[in-house]
């Protein structure tokens, strides 16, 4: 049967790896190239580069940092952040992603979705999405975490992938940087409300934590985490091993 | 030298970076006469049947494909490069393979569980059924990467291995010169580069 996926992701900002909590505070910790290719070895089994650069030259240096990678990396690159355009697809795709993921820029552009679904596949496009709990509800939210666009989350989730996004990453604010555990709430229902795969993001503290998610939301497939892998807090293939020996199957 | 045939249809990148990686040699090419002279061809390929059967056909690539593999070259399809060596895919309709294996390509919508996801993607085992070349350093039960909502059926006399996702699904298949992956040896780490050494090697 099909495995959970592990994804470690990786913020990228002038060419080295960051890591905020609450997407505010950011700390550098290494070389993006060389952290892919020990997550790799150690059996993550995708990776997801966020580029959080503002700069033309940054932009660049993240392009580069991408074909670096995928020279030496092979399993499959994610990539997101600043995607606006069918352009963006292109110039990463080109570098070397396999998927794109769009965030901000499918909520000013919906069509951008079903555009680039139809030019390289659904399975190329990936919806992420920053949600946040706003009296009473899920919101969505732009702008790396800061804006409230006063959409409902289910029903932009339901409508990009009715578009054409082919699987959705769901980062809930409320969980993030706070390594309490994931968002089950949340990703019950997201993974109730579409058919696609769905990506668990924002929470993860522990190795208990990625197990909880596995057994508590049984149609998720993949955790994604960032710092705990990266300050080594958690080690993939003690993850991997505990994942198995707790009833749920992954590559190993 | 490995002929890879660019037809204008996915992202080429990964499977050159991967020879690259294992030291074999490649070619991207569209030129019918780098193909006939290449010792190896790889077919690779993503996104609809319909569109890349045309775009082969429009390049006249197809046939070169057809008379290289008739006459004993060794040619390796991936995914909807796969898909399309064998005799004719239902992906929105009924359109012509090129006829390599005989077989048919139908969709998971309809087929499979109701509870499945589709497309299927993620990574999942092999259960080899067969022995081939390209399959010298897989063993039963390593993991591949799928990414495809279509799959091969029909197709038992050249089945190599399946995977199990609601029920088997073909991955990987192989008849005297002609074999071909539903997954992507490129994306498949060591596992996959050890599909490609082999058919770099056979």
């Amino acid at each position: 049967m099909i495995t959970k996926r592990i994804i470690p992701c990786l913020d990228v900002r002038d060419g080295r790896v960051v890591k905020g909590t609450n997407f505010l505070n950011v700390s550098d910790v290494a070389s993006p190239v060389d952290l892919a290719e020990i997550y790799s070895r150690e059996g993550a089994d995708e990776l997801v580069f966020y580029d959080i650069t503002a700069s033309n030259e940054g932009r660049r240096l993240f392009t580069d940092i991408l074909t670096f990678t995928a020279r030496k990396v092979f399993i499959p690159l994610t990539v997101g952040g600043g995607i606006n355009t069918l352009d963006d697809f292109h110039r990463v795709l080109t570098a070397g992603a396999d998927k794109v993921s769009v965030n901000s820029g499918a909520i000013r552009n919906p069509e951008l979705i079903g555009e680039a679904a139809k030019r390289y596949g659904d399975q190329c496009v990936v919806l992420s999405v920053d949600i946040k709990r706003v009296d009473g509800e899920f919101r969505v939210f732009s702008k790396g975490g800061r804006e409230d666009t006063g959409m409902e989350a289910i029903s932009w989730i339901r409508r990009s992938v009715d578009m054409g996004a082919g699987e959705v990453v769901v980062n809930s604010i409320d969980t993030d940087g706070v390594k309490g555990g994931f968002d089950v709430e949340l990703l019950r229902l997201v993974t109730e409300a579409v058919k696609v795969p769905v990506i668990a993001s924002g929470g993860a503290g522990s190795v208990e934590h990625f197990i909880d998610l596995f057994h508590k939301v049984p149609n998720i497939d993949a955790g994604l985490a960032a710092s705990v892998f990266h300050f080594g807090e958690i080690k993939i293939p003690d993850l991997k091993v505990a994942l198995s020996e707790a009833g749920i199957n992954v590559r190993s | 030298m490995i002929a890879i045939i660019d037809y204008g249809v996915g992202n080429l990148f990964s499977l050159r970076s991967s020879f690259d990686a294992i030291g074999a040699e490649t070619v991207i090419t569209s030129d019918p006469d780098v193909i006939r002279s290449a010792d190896k061809v790889l077919l690779p390929g993503v996104g609809a049947f319909e569109d890349a059967r045309r775009k082969l056909r429009l390049s006249g690539l197809d046939k070169v494909v057809v008379e290289e593999a008739t006459a004993g070259k060794r040619i390796m399809g991936i995914c909807l490069g796969m898909q399309m060596l064998f005799e004719r895919s239902y992906e929105y309709g009924e359109h012509e393979g090129l006829g390599l294996l005989s077989g048919s390509v139908i969709g998971m919508q309809g087929t499979l569980p109701e509870d499945l996801k589709i497309p299927h993607i993620g990574w999942n085992s092999l259960s080899v059924k067969s022995e081939h070349p390209i399959f010298k350093y897989v063993k039963d039960g390593d993991f591949v990467y799928f990414v495809h909502s279509y799959y091969a059926v029909d197709c038992d006399n050249s089945l190599l291995a399946t995977t199990d996702y609601g029920k088997e699904i073909t991955a990987a298949v192989a008849s005297g010169n002609v074999c071909g992956t539903q997954f992507h040896p490129e994306k498949s780490g060591e596992v996959g580069l050890g599909i490609l050494r082999a058919f770099a090697e056979w």
